[in-house]
Parts: C-alpha cells; sequence; structure tokens
C-alpha cells in the first residue's frame, strides 16, 4: 500500500516537473519574436508545478492518516462481538484495546489466507479489511485527484511574466524554517513529554519526599531520591577528578610544548577515544576495571589485614572509567581555549624572562580560566548524563554512602531500570523515572547555559 | 682608569651568586617537573587506551573461532523418514539429534547410564549439533542408509574448554613403572618413583592459602559483628567460628608432612591417563594413588615408564562448568581426532540465540543498517536545511538567537532524555510500533540532530563571502547563489559532519533501551515496524547474560561495532584532509 502510494506520488510529482519544465521552455520562442522577456528559466517553471503537485497529495495523507485509523477502527469494533459490560472503565478500555489487536490480527491472517485462532472474530476481521480496503482506495483516488488538479493550475500559470522562481523559492525558504523550527520543537517536545509526566508524578507522590527523601525502594513505593543524587555527584566527582587533571594537562602539552609531528599523532589518539561508543567503555568498566579494582582490594586486605571491602560494582571503578571517557571532549575544548590566548600575552611574558612553565601558570591559564571552567561545566553536564557506563559497572541499590569503593546507584541506572520492562503509566514508580529525567534535564540544562554563557562572554575578550 | 668609570652600577642581583644560580636550578626543575606532567597526561591516555583495545580483542578473538566435530554420521529411515517420506517438509520432521547421537556412541559404547548420556549429549553437544547433516540429507535425500561426512556443533562450554578458558591444563609424562589394580570402578595405581610429589607440595600450598582466605573472611564477619542487630548477632556467631575452624582445619592439612591427601572438587584436579583409558585421582601419596575410572582402561597390565601422563587441571572442579569426565571425553574426541576448528562464520550470519554457540551478529548489524537508514534520512536533509537557513538566510534578531542558543543546549543535553522524549512522545502518543527501527532512528535523528546542524553551519560560514557576492553579482537569486555556489563548496564539511554524527549514533545504546530495542529478538528484522535489536544494543544484553562464552560473544562484537566506527571516524578524517581548503 504505501510502496503504491508512493510511486504513484513520485509518477505525478516527476509527470508535473517534466510538463512544467517543458511548457516553460516553449515559452522562450515568444522571446524571440517579440520584446517579452521570460522571468523564470523553464527549471523553475518545473519546480513550481511539482511542488503544486505534491502538496494536496501531502494534505491527502495527512487528513487520511488523522482520520482512517479512527474509522477502521469503529467499523471493524461494531462488527465485533460486544465486551461483557464492567462498570470500570480503564479495564474496558483495555479489554477494548485487546479486542482490537486481536481483530486487526486476525484481519493479517484473513489476508494471508490462513485459519483464524479466534473464528468469532470473523466478520469484524472482515469488515477490517474491507473498510481498509476502500479507505485505501479512497486516498489513491483523493491523492491522484488532488496532484492532477494542483498540476493543473500549475501548467495554466506559467506565462512568461509568472515569477515561478520567486513563488518556488517562497515554498523552499519555508521547508528550510520548517527544517530548523524542529530542533526547537525537540526541545519543546522533550521539556512538555518530561514535564507533563512529572506533574502526573508530583499529583500521586509528594514531590518535596521525593527530592528530600533518603531512602530509595521503587518496590515498596518509597521513592526519596537523596542517595540518587548522591551517587551520581560522587561518580561525577571521581570522573572529574581523574579527567580534569589529565586534560589540562594534556591540553597544555599539546598547545605549548609538543612539536608538530606529536600533535599530528595525538591528535587522533583523542579523536579515537572519542570515538567508542559508552557501551564499550560500560563492559570494560564492569567486566574488566571493577574485578580488577576488587581483587586488589581484597589482596590488600589479605595482606595488610585492612577492611577495605571493595564492593564489585563500585563507584571507583564506574568513575574512573567514565573520567577517561570524558579526556577527549574536556581536552578538545581546553585546547581550544588555551590556543586562543593572544599570541602577544606570552611574548611579553617571555620577554620579562619567564620560563614556559611560568608563563603557562602565571599568564595563559589565568586568561583561559574562565574558558577552562565553562569546559569543566560541560563535562560535569556529560558525566551526569552518562547512562551506559553506569548501566553496566554501577550498582542498584540506593546507597547513600561517600565511600567510593563501595556501591552507589545513580539518576540515569534508575530511569533505565523502572522504564525496562514492565510500564504502568498509572503508577508512580514507572513515573517517577520521568521525574528523575525532569531533574536530569534541568541539571544538565543550568550547567549548560553558564557553560555556554561564559564561553560567549570569553570570546568575545580576544576576537 | 676607564674600568672604574665603566664600572656597573651595583645589582641588586647578582645573578652569579650561587643563591641565584640556585633559583635559576629550582626554576627549570619546575620547567620540566610540569612538562613531564604534561607528558605523563597524554601517555596515560595512550595507555589506556592500549589496554582498553588489548583488552577487548584478547577477550573477543575466541568469539571468532568455533570449534566442532567433524564424523561419519549414518541417518537412518527409522530415525529421520519414519513416513518414508523424503521431500523437504517432512525431513525437517526427523529426528536429527538421534543420528548424531548415534554417531557420537560409537566412540562411547561404555556411557550407558541415563545421567551420564545426558552430560555427554545435552552438555557436550550444541543443541543445534544436527543442523549440517540435516541439510546435506536435504539437499541430497538419497544419503540416507549411508555414512555421510557431517560437522556437529559442540556447545559453548566443550567449545571453550578446547579455547582453554574453561581450565589451564598441564600435562606430563609419568617416571616411574606403574601397576594399576584394575580397568573399571575405584582403583589403585603405584609408580616405582615419586611421580606425584610436586602435587601434594602444590595443593597443601593451596590448603594453606584457602586457610589464610578463611580467616580473613571471619575477621570480615567479626568487624560486621558491631553493626549487624542483636537477633542476627548468633548466627553471625556460629558462621564465623565455622570458618575459624575450617581455617585450623585447612592449615593442620596444609602442613602436614608424608602421608596422603584427599582431592575433592575444591583443589585442582589431578587424571592419569595410562592403557587408554583415564583414572581421576581421589587420593594422593608421593607414589601411589587411589581413584576412579573415568574412562575405561583397556588392559591392568604394568604401564612402562613414560608411556602413561599426569594430567593437572587447575581450575578445581567445583569451580567450572564441566566435570572431569566431561574433560575426559572431551580429550578422547581430540585423541581421536574428531575435533577441528575454524573461522566462526555462524558469528555473522545467524541472529540471538540463547545458546552463545548458536547466537550471532546479524540480527544486530540488520537492526543497526535499518535504523541508521532512517536516521540518516531524516537527520541529513533536515540538519542541512536548517544550517543553510540559519546561517544563510535568518534575520538576526531575538528568534534565531534563541533558536541558536536552542541548538546549543540540545547537543549537550543527556542521551537519555531523548529516550524519554521517544517513549513519550512516539510510543505513548502517537502509538508507533515498540522497539522497532523507525522509532529507533526518529529518536537517534533528533538526538544527532544539533551535530549536524553545528557543522554543517562551520561548513558553511567557512565558505568566503566572495563566493556568494560574485554569483548575487551575476544576477543569481539568493537561494541560487547558496544552492548553486555556496553549498557545494561546504559539502565536504557537511558530509563530514554528517559521518562523526552518524558515527555517534551507530555507538548510541541509551535512549534505545527507553524505547524497547532491549527485547530478546531471534528473528532478523526485514522492515522498519519490526521489532529489532540493534549493535550496542545486542553488546549490552550479551555483557549482562552469566554464560562465559557470552563474554566473548561481547567483546567479539565489540570489535565488530569498534571496526564500523573506525572506519566511518577514518572516512570523516580522510574527507577533511583531502578537500581542507584555505581560501
Amino acid at each position: 500500500m504505501l510502496l503504491i502510494f508512493m510511486l504513484l506520488v513520485s509518477v505525478i510529482v516527476f509527470a508535473a516537473f517534466f510538463m512544467g519544465k517543458k511548457r516553460g521552455a516553449a515559452l522562450y520562442p515568444v522571446k524571440a519574436q517579440s520584446s517579452l522577456i521570460v522571468h523564470s528559466l523553464p527549471v523553475y517553471h518545473g519546480f513550481f508545478t511539482a511542488t503544486l503537485a505534491l502538496g494536496p497529495m501531502l494534505a491527502a495523507v495527512l487528513l487520511w492518516s488523522n482520520l482512517a485509523p479512527g474509522a477502521i477502527r469503529s467499523a471493524s469494533m461494531a462488527a465485533a462481538p460486544a465486551i461483557s459490560s464492567t462498570a470500570d472503565t480503564s479495564r474496558k478500555g483495555l479489554e477494548e484495546q485487546a479486542l482490537y489487536r486481536d481483530i486487526q490480527m486476525s484481519a493479517g491472517l484473513l489476508n494471508q489466507g490462513r485459519d483464524l485462532t479466534r473464528p468469532e472474530l470473523k466478520p469484524a476481521a472482515e469488515a477490517y479489511n474491507r473498510t481498509n480496503f476502500w479507505l485505501n482506495g479512497l486516498l489513491l483516488v483523493l491523492a491522484a485527484a488532488g496532484g492532477m488538479a494542483g498540476a493543473s493550475i500549475g501548467l495554466r500559470r506559467i506565462k512568461p511574466e509568472f515569477r515561478s522562481r520567486n513563488a518556488f523559492e517562497g515554498v523552499v525558504k519555508w521547508v528550510l524554517i520548517g527544517c530548523s523550527a524542529v530542533a526547537v520543537l525537540t526541545t519543546v517536545g522533550i521539556v512538555f513529554s518530561v514535564l507533563y509526566e512529572t506533574i502526573n508524578f508530583a499529583s500521586r507522590y509528594p514531590f518535596e519526599k521525593f527530592i528530600g527523601g533518603t531512602v530509595w525502594s521503587p518496590s515498596s513505593l518509597t521513592l526519596g531520591a537523596l542517595p540518587l543524587f548522591a551517587g551520581t555527584l560522587l561518580i561525577t566527582f571521581i570522573a572529574i577528578l581523574i579527567a580534569g587533571p589529565i586534560c589540562l594537562f594534556a591540553a597544555i602539552y599539546m598547545s605549548e610544548y609538543a612539536s608538530r609531528n606529536f600533535r599530528n599523532i595525538a591528535k587522533p589518539v583523542l579523536e579515537v577515544l572519542a570515538g567508542i561508543p559508552t557501551v564499550v567503555f560500560g563492559f570494560f568498566a564492569a567486566l574488566t576495571v571493577a574485578p580488577m579494582f576488587k581483587g586488589f582490594g581484597d589482596w590488600v586486605d589479605l595482606t595488610f589485614g585492612t577492611n577495605l571491602g571493595v564492593a564489585s560494582e563500585s563507584a571507583l571503578a564506574a568513575g574512573l572509567v567514565m573520567g577517561v571517557m570524558i579526556i577527549p571532549f574536556v581536552s578538545s575544548l581546553s585546547d581550544d581555549v588555551i590556543t586562543a590566548v593572544p599570541q602577544s600575552l606570552r611574548d611579553g611574558s617571555y620577554a620579562m624572562g619567564a620560563t614556559k612553565s611560568e608563563t603557562v601558570k602565571k599568564v595563559v591559564l589565568p586568561a583561559a580560566f574562565s574558558g577552562i571552567v565553562s569546559a569543566m561545566m560541560l563535562a560535569i553536564s556529560r558525566a551526569v548524563g552518562e547512562t551506559m557506563i553506569v548501566v553496566m559497572a554501577a550498582g542498584l541499590a540506593g546507597n547513600l554512602t561517600w565511600n567510593p569503593l563501595q556501591a552507589v546507584t545513580t539518576i540515569t541506572v534508575q530511569i533505565k531500570t523502572l522504564l525496562i520492562g514492565d510500564q504502568e503509566f498509572d503508577s508512580p514508580k514507572t513515573l517517577s523515572a520521568f521525574a528523575l529525567g525532569f531533574v536530569l534535564f534541568v541539571f544538565t540544562l543550568i550547567l549548560n547555559i553558564i557553560a555556554l554563557r561564559i564561553v560567549r562572554k570569553y570570546r568575545e575578550q580576544y576576537d | 682608569m676607564t674600568d672604574a668609570v665603566l664600572a656597573p652600577p651595583r645589582r641588586k642581583h647578582d645573578l652569579t651568586s650561587l643563591e641565584a644560580q640556585a633559583r635559576v636550578r629550582k626554576r627549570y626543575a619546575a620547567e620540566s617537573r610540569f612538562k613531564f606532567l604534561g607528558v605523563a597526561a597524554i601517555v596515560f591516555a595512550a595507555l589506556f587506551i592500549v589496554f582498553l583495545v588489548s583488552d577487548i580483542v584478547m577477550k573477543g578473538a575466541p568469539a571468532f573461532i568455533e570449534h566442532r566435530l567433524t564424523m561419519k554420521l549414518t541417518p537412518t529411515k527409522e530415525q529421520v523418514a519414519a513416513d518414508g517420506k523424503t521431500d523437504r517438509a517432512s525431513l525437517l520432521q526427523g529426528d536429527w539429534m538421534a543420528v548424531v547421537r548415534s554417531g557420537i556412541q560409537g566412540y562411547f559404547p561404555e556411557v550407558t547410564q541415563r545421567s551420564q548420556r545426558s552430560k555427554l549429549y545435552n552438555e557436550l553437544i550444541s543443541t543445534g549439533a544436527d543442523v549440517d547433516i540435516r541439510n546435506r540429507i536435504i539437499a541430497n535425500p538419497s544419503l540416507i542408509g549411508q555414512p555421510v561426512e557431517a560437522s556437529v556443533l559442540l556447545s559453548d562450554d566443550a567449545d571453550l574448554y578446547f579455547k582453554g578458558s574453561v581450565t589451564r591444563r598441564q600435562e606430563r609424562s609419568g617416571r616411574g613403572v606403574a601397576s594399576v589394580s584394575g580397568t573399571t570402578g575405584d582403583v589403585q595405581f603405584v609408580s616405582n618413583a615419586n611421580d606425584f610429589i610436586s602435587d601434594m607440595s602444590r595443593i597443601r600450598g593451596d590448603l594453606s592459602r584457602a586457610a589464610a582466605l578463611a580467616r580473613l573472611e571471619s575477621s570480615r564477619l567479626k568487624a560486621a559483628l558491631e553493626t549487624v542487630a542483636a537477633d542476627r548477632r548468633s548466627t553471625l556467631e556460629t558462621q564465623i567460628n565455622d570458618q575459624v575452624q575450617k581455617a585450623s582445619e585447612l592449615e593442620r592439612r596444609g602442613l602436614a608432612v608424608g602421608g596422603t591427601e584427599m582431592i575433592g572438587d575444591n583443589t585442582a584436579s589431578i587424571l592419569i591417563k595410562a592403557n587408554g583409558g583415564v583414572i581421576k585421582v581421589t587420593e594422593l601419596g608421593s607414589q601411589s594413588v587411589s581413584g576412579t575410572v573415568l574412562i575405561p582402561l583397556k588392559s591392568n597390565t604394568q604401564v612402562k615408564s613414560g608411556e602413561w601422563q599426569i594430567v593437572t587441571l587447575t581450575t578445581p572442579e567445583g569451580n567450572r562448568k564441566l566435570s572431569d569426565q566431561q574433560i575426559s571425553w572431551l580429550d578422547r574426541m581430540k585423541d581421536e581426532g574428531l575435533v577441528s576448528s575454524g573461522f566462526a562464520w555462524r558469528f555473522f550470519t545467524s541472529g540471538d540465540s540463547r545458546e552463545p554457540e548458536q547466537a550471532g551478529i546479524l540480527g544486530g548489524l540488520i537492526g543497526s543498517a535499518l535504523t541508521m537508514l532512517v536516521t540518516l534520512g531524516l537527520c541529513l536533509p533536515i540538519g542541512v536545511g536548517a544550517a543553510i537557513y540559519l546561517e544563510e538566510f535568518a534575520p538576526k534578531n531575538r528568534l534565531t538567537d534563541i533558536v541558536e542558543v536552542n541548538i546549543n543546549n540540545l547537543a549537550a543535553v543527556p542521551s537519555i532524555v531523548f529516550g524519554l522524549l521517544g517513549l513519550a512522545m512516539f510510543l505513548n502518543t502517537f502509538n508507533m510500533p515498540r522497539s522497532s527501527p523507525l522509532v529507533g532512528g526518529l529518536v537517534l535523528a533528533l538526538l544527532v540532530l544539533p551535530t549536524i546542524i553545528i557543522a554543517s553551519r562551520a561548513a558553511l560560514k567557512a565558505v568566503p563571502p566572495s563566493i556568494r557576492e560574485a554569483a548575487l553579482g551575476l544576477g543569481a537569486s539568493h537561494q541560487q547563489a547558496v544552492f548553486h555556489h555556496v553549498l557545494p563548496l561546504a559539502m565536504p564539511g557537511i558530509l563530514t559532519g554528517t559521518i562523526i554524527g552518524m558515527a555517534h549514533a551507530l555507538g548510541e545504546t541509551a535512549p534505545l533501551l527507553m524505547i524497547g530495542m532491549v527485547a530478546f529478538i531471534i528473528e532478523v528484522p526485514n522492515s522498519l515496524v519490526q521489532s529489532a535489536t540493534v549493535l550496542p544494543v545486542q553488546i549490552y544484553l550479551w555483557s549482562d547474560l552469566p554464560e562465559a562464552a557470552f563474554q566473548a560473544k561481547t567483546a567479539g562484537a565489540i570489535i565488530v561495532l569498534l571496526i564500523f566506527l573506525f572506519c566511518m571516524n577514518g572516512a570523516a578524517i580522510w574527507l577533511r584532509k583531502k578537500f581542507e581548503q584555505r581560501w
């Protein structure tokens, strides 16, 4: 069906294009005889006609996809055996849904000429197929008629003085505006969908208990998210503690000391690190680093009689690997801000007799300070939102602890855990995942906005 | 005279003084320390990459090799075509596993007990072992009743044993002349040399180490004693006593001299191969052992020096999936020359499976390809369109400013939030099919859209205004100038950005978990609305499974994914280099 429709659309659009182009080309002899100038090139007449043909067809399919499923549903449900009426409306809705799914399945079986698993649904399935068939036919006829009408209107308007290029370019401009609107709509969509479910959640569970509660146990519907926030911050802190200095030193070395050859090798190495998917880091953290730490901790316990008790899903392992993951990210950002410091500042410092490291410490870093801070903030927001490493290497139990050798859980781990498997969109348990997502979104958004603002302000200084 | 006149004024800092030299040395030391830190940071990053890649390659390489038995099988009419029909459909109904079992039984006639048979056929042979012989016979039904050479897939555990990851196996020849008391059941095996003395000392060393571990456990429990509630204290105390007793018992055994030592399933196993059979040692002395026969000996004649072997399996029997009996069967198969290994094409040609030896990544690969198709089809036109508008046509006002800030922020939104969007909007509001490549592609398209917009804008910005102005000067419309002149010049940059964005999307996992692409799906998807999984999600799913063989499969799938990503990133870097243009 989809294939037939696409074929129809492309045939009509191409036909309209070539007819318009031909009509446009035919205007030219007129020019030779008279003083009349043709405004647009033939190809624009073609584009214009094709656009007029495409418009009604898209409108038809939009209208159809809004109305047809409902019509098919009501037609087939009318022919289906009535469901035993129960007082509970939400139960009834679920039963209706199940019935409709069965009808759809039977209709599919009927089309393939196979036996029905529920023969009593045969009339409904037949009604489904019949309505579906007629409505599909209707769509094809409607689209074809609309497309041809549009094309003929377009063809009729082709005259030497007709500005088809301007008309077509107007359409193109709106399409481009539509493209840039998608990015805005995505943000709006995120805010609305997450906010909607969060409000839903807040109406079922006291929000202050959610933000301030210290016990996280979704199975008993005790949803205090403080342990998750603490766990997220702990792992992020470890990650930044590792990534921060390494990135800073790597970036300083790359921009101030390294020879061109060394840069040419080291930059791709960092880019390779940046291209490794987080699931790979997660695998590495869970199956190599965490057992290594645990083994080392046990060895220390055994040899020195201490009682470290390293957990097999320690926050340290997840944090370490996450720190390595954000190295290329922060390092390339810091590299940018350090190279953006004007050479004249460095030259001045050298002229005073400072060594390179003194210049870096006393001149370059203070000048690049705001940029580095914003890079760190972006890194924090990246680490807070990171999912796969912690899903695979961090724990599930919400421990409220600052010991990096213990297992902690994070916001993202809990979102994933709550939304995999059975979802009940009327229980606070599932909805709390959206509330956590909302907290995550707002937190990272604030960090990003501050960071971007700092970067902007900073860039203006030396441009 | 002149010297006195031109004598320099007295300097405050004498640069030649010892203190000044010390200061300079200190400053230069600080300089080299600083430089060293920079090098160390880069070396750390590089070492980490090397460690990560080599770890994954080492773990993943076994996934590309599989072991199988190559043997003659004789399918009988009763087994595979009881109704006499030899068309494809009725042959598929045949009991092909019975064919495989009777083929293997030829080598192990002594295995008759039901529990033993199950250990041999169900645990060492894959459930997909009959596929090869079945396909051969279906292709040529006239071969029924004749011996046909076919390959029989081994189970994951048997495969792992041959890859050496079940246990370390050491084999050495016996030095003494040995006599054995029987051919089946419990036997005495006596050598006239001190053949077992090294095993003895090793086992006693192991016992001492185990004692230390038990002591550690008891001290840990003692530390926990302070914190537990009073009602649990008594059980904890009994636990502590148990550990202490165990430790002292183990210590006593570990320190003993001479005598014999029992070998249980928590110490390394010792097997003796002699006279064509295998004996499992249960009690070890320095010269004589007693044990159980695993594979019957051909005779109980005296064995010459060097003609019998002592096999040590380092991993204790209790810690591995395969028993000593199963390992001796596998060794026997190998000795018979049945076992062969080869490249595991299955890994690339089959979908997911509960059985590690039959699981492959084709489902994930096709799912990823379909998802990427949707993503590319959506985000390339939309991203380039948005970039063109924002860079070339948009008026510079507050609204465009907001759009710009919004795109920059969107690029930094955590990917899991996009998954929440997909779940709430595409699945719950628009009722799109769950777990389908269509929804996955949509979510990933939104995810990489900001990346592509930002890269495309940078590429468009890099085209010098003179190109645009020349076109405008020759009478082109603004759109003609952009689409005919600026866009083609910006295309390499846009493509580079797109490839990097697609590589990002290909490795993305978290948002796809939210829209249900984590289901266990055996079938290879063939449409955009079918349930599917993608390669990174497959990696995540496998990494969670307890079977050791799946760990190798996970790393193998990671290798495939990384190869794809390196190729894509490499292509992007190459494109950037090739079309790099200075105006």
